[in-house]
């Protein structure tokens, strides 16, 4: 079952617009301007079951229901394409090769919220898919799809490519907006939650590349067909990424709810050299690594949660039994303390303070307290922060230190 | 210094699709960057002058964002990722034979302004790890044979 590679693993798909015709593209467009209301779209996404795909979770039908109605503010759609949770390069691949998915359903996602500009905000060093977006958005333009009186609805959209310019913490929603509207990437207080007061203080739906990619199946097969997809709460397909110690990574599309065990010994053709498993993060860094005895775990929402992980982005990063588990907890320290907008004083301060712990167990100058006040930093992080990126930094040195305690203390002893 | 007519007119029309002026800051350093190689102070304030805005707002947003660069780099700027997945898969060797083969060190510029190496977060391309970036464009699954032959490529 494949809804989001469909075309693309097709040997001579181009992504260009006639061959995203040729493969059914744009029908759903048609069906949702012509024959349905924005309600009955927003409707049949909640019916879909489908979560966002970007990390959260948050049932995306539910968020755009969360637009006020009757407003007289304009508001915004903004797809995030700042893909950057280490791991993770799932967008990536839509963006480069299929734009056209991802634009039929940022055009009908618009349309069901019922706005009439979409920003596209993609990170700075994804120049090519910039690029290639831009001529995607061309192309869909001089077909009617975008732009004034789509397809003689007398509905107007325009989409506008959005470049950031280096900066992790501009993925999540409320510092992406910042950063659009030209200023840090710091995150918001919420509430206002960007539904209500977002772009430029007016209504906004922000939604991740892949959950946007989804939208036109679920148009062209009814909410219903797509929940019966994967797992219960955890509806639809999902892209896995598979990267290190893996003899195939790269990108799956499967139902959710795939067992890890299969993601990484069947599908991904096991652990690189016939190394045994050490340990593996199943969500991108910012979410709790896990043991080897534990993959045999549905790749859900729930199951990963009721383990203490998460799905997060979906970023599978496999670890083999040569790895040390300080290095890998010092690398993703570093990224924290590096990537931290220095807004909050708990993860401003916090995250250089696990990472130069680490870095002085790693070079045999760790005192034995030190492992426990890695664990207390982690606790005084968490849920003291403005956004969530203080979990992120705080759960993996947790997970890294609760579970492979014994490699921490090699180093001191 | 002065934008050129046609960067003139570009931003213009990157203006037109915003409600508010300070959305076009980031499309704005970016076509400076593009047009002048780096963003300096000089800049930021032309930049300023050029949208009416205060060069203590433009300052406090390029500072946070780090593909604007302070200052000139060589011409071809090598960012080598070393977040988890490339460094797993040996960027730190990577790096070490870039700085060997260029004789510099990280954040360092050869003396004849060509090559300057940087190290990177994550660059969004985990499964072919390890992976740099050189000015726009990614190379992937690196080695150090693949290495020398892009190197040698670029004049």
């Amino acid at each position: 079952m494949k809804i989001l590679l469909k075309n693309i693993e097709e040997p001579d798909y181009t992504g260009s617009i006639q061959d995203y015709r040729r493969k059914g593209g744009y029908t759903a467009v048609s069906k949702a301007i012509k024959e349905m209301t924005p309600e009955e779209i927003v409707e049949e996404v909640k019916k879909s079951g489908i979560r966002g795909r970007g990390g959260a979770g948050f049932p995306t039908g539910v968020k755009w229901g969360f637009i006020p109605k009757n407003t007289d503010k304009p508001i915004y759609l903004i797809c995030n394409a700042d893909e950057g949770e280490p791991g993770t390069f799932k967008d990536r691949i839509i963006i480069e090769r299929d734009p056209h998915l991802l634009l039929e359903g940022i055009i009908i996602t618009s349309y069901a919220i019922k706005s009439h500009q979409a920003y596209l905000y993609i990170r700075g060093e994804f120049v090519y898919g910039a690029n290639r977006l831009n001529s995607a958005i061309r192309e869909a333009a001089e077909a009617g799809y975008i732009g004034k009186d789509i397809l003689g609805s007398g509905y107007n959209l325009d989409v506008q490519i959005h470049r950031g310019a280096g900066g992790y913490i501009c993925g999540e929603e409320t510092a992406l907006l910042e950063s659009l509207e030209g200023k840090r990437g710091w995150p918001r207080i919420k509430p206002p939650f960007p539904a209500a007061e977002g772009a430029f203080r007016c209504p906004t739906i922000v939604n991740n590349v892949e959950t946007l990619a989804n939208i036109p199946f679920i148009i062209n097969n009814g909410g219903e067909s797509y929940a019966e997809i994967g797992v219960k709460n955890s509806t639809g397909t999902k892209l896995f990424c598979l990267s290190g110690h893996i003899n195939k990574p790269g990108i799956y599309e499967f139902p959710l709810g795939i067992s890890l065990r299969s993601l990484i010994y069947e599908h991904g053709g096991g652990i690189k050299n016939n190394n045994k498993l050490k340990g593996v993060i199943p969500g991108g860094s910012s979410m709790p690594v896990l043991a080897s005895d534990e993959i045999d775990v549905s790749m859900d929402f729930d199951s990963l949660a009721n383990i203490g992980s998460a799905l997060g982005s979906a970023g599978v990063i496999v670890m083999d039994e040569t790895v040390d588990m300080v290095d890998v907890s010092l690398n993703v320290a570093k990224f924290y303390a590096h990537e931290s907008c220095g807004q909050c004083t708990p993860c401003r301060e916090g995250m250089p303070w696990m990472r130069d712990i680490i870095s002085r167990i790693k070079d045999g100058k760790g005192k034995k307290e030190d492992i426990d006040t890695l664990l207390d930093i982690t606790y005084n992080v968490e849920g003291k922060t403005i956004c969530p990126f203080g979990e992120a930094g705080a759960w993996p040195i947790r997970a890294f230190v609760n579970k492979f305690r014994e490699d921490f203390e090699k180093h001191i002893n | 210094m002065e934008f050129s007519q046609e960067t003139k007119q570009k931003f213009q029309e990157i203006l037109s699709h915003y409600p508010v002026k300070t959305a076009a800051v980031l499309p704005a350093v970016h076509l400076a960057q593009e047009e002048f190689g780096y963003v300096s102070e000089e800049i930021i304030e032309y930049l300023a002058k050029f949208m009416d805005m205060s060069p203590v707002f433009l300052k406090n947003t390029v500072s946070f964002y780090t593909m604007f660069k302070g200052k000139e780099t060589g011409k071809y700027l090598i960012q080598v990722c070393h977040t988890l997945s490339c460094s797993l898969m040996g960027a730190g060797n990577i790096i070490d034979y870039i700085k060997e083969k260029l004789n510099i060190d990280v954040w360092e510029t050869t003396p004849d302004k060509k090559f300057t190496l940087v190290k990177v977060e994550c660059l969004g391309s985990c499964g072919t790890a390890p992976v740099m970036q050189i000015n726009d464009d990614y190379y992937e699954n690196l080695t150090e044979e693949k290495i020398d032959e892009i190197l040698s490529r670029l004049s």
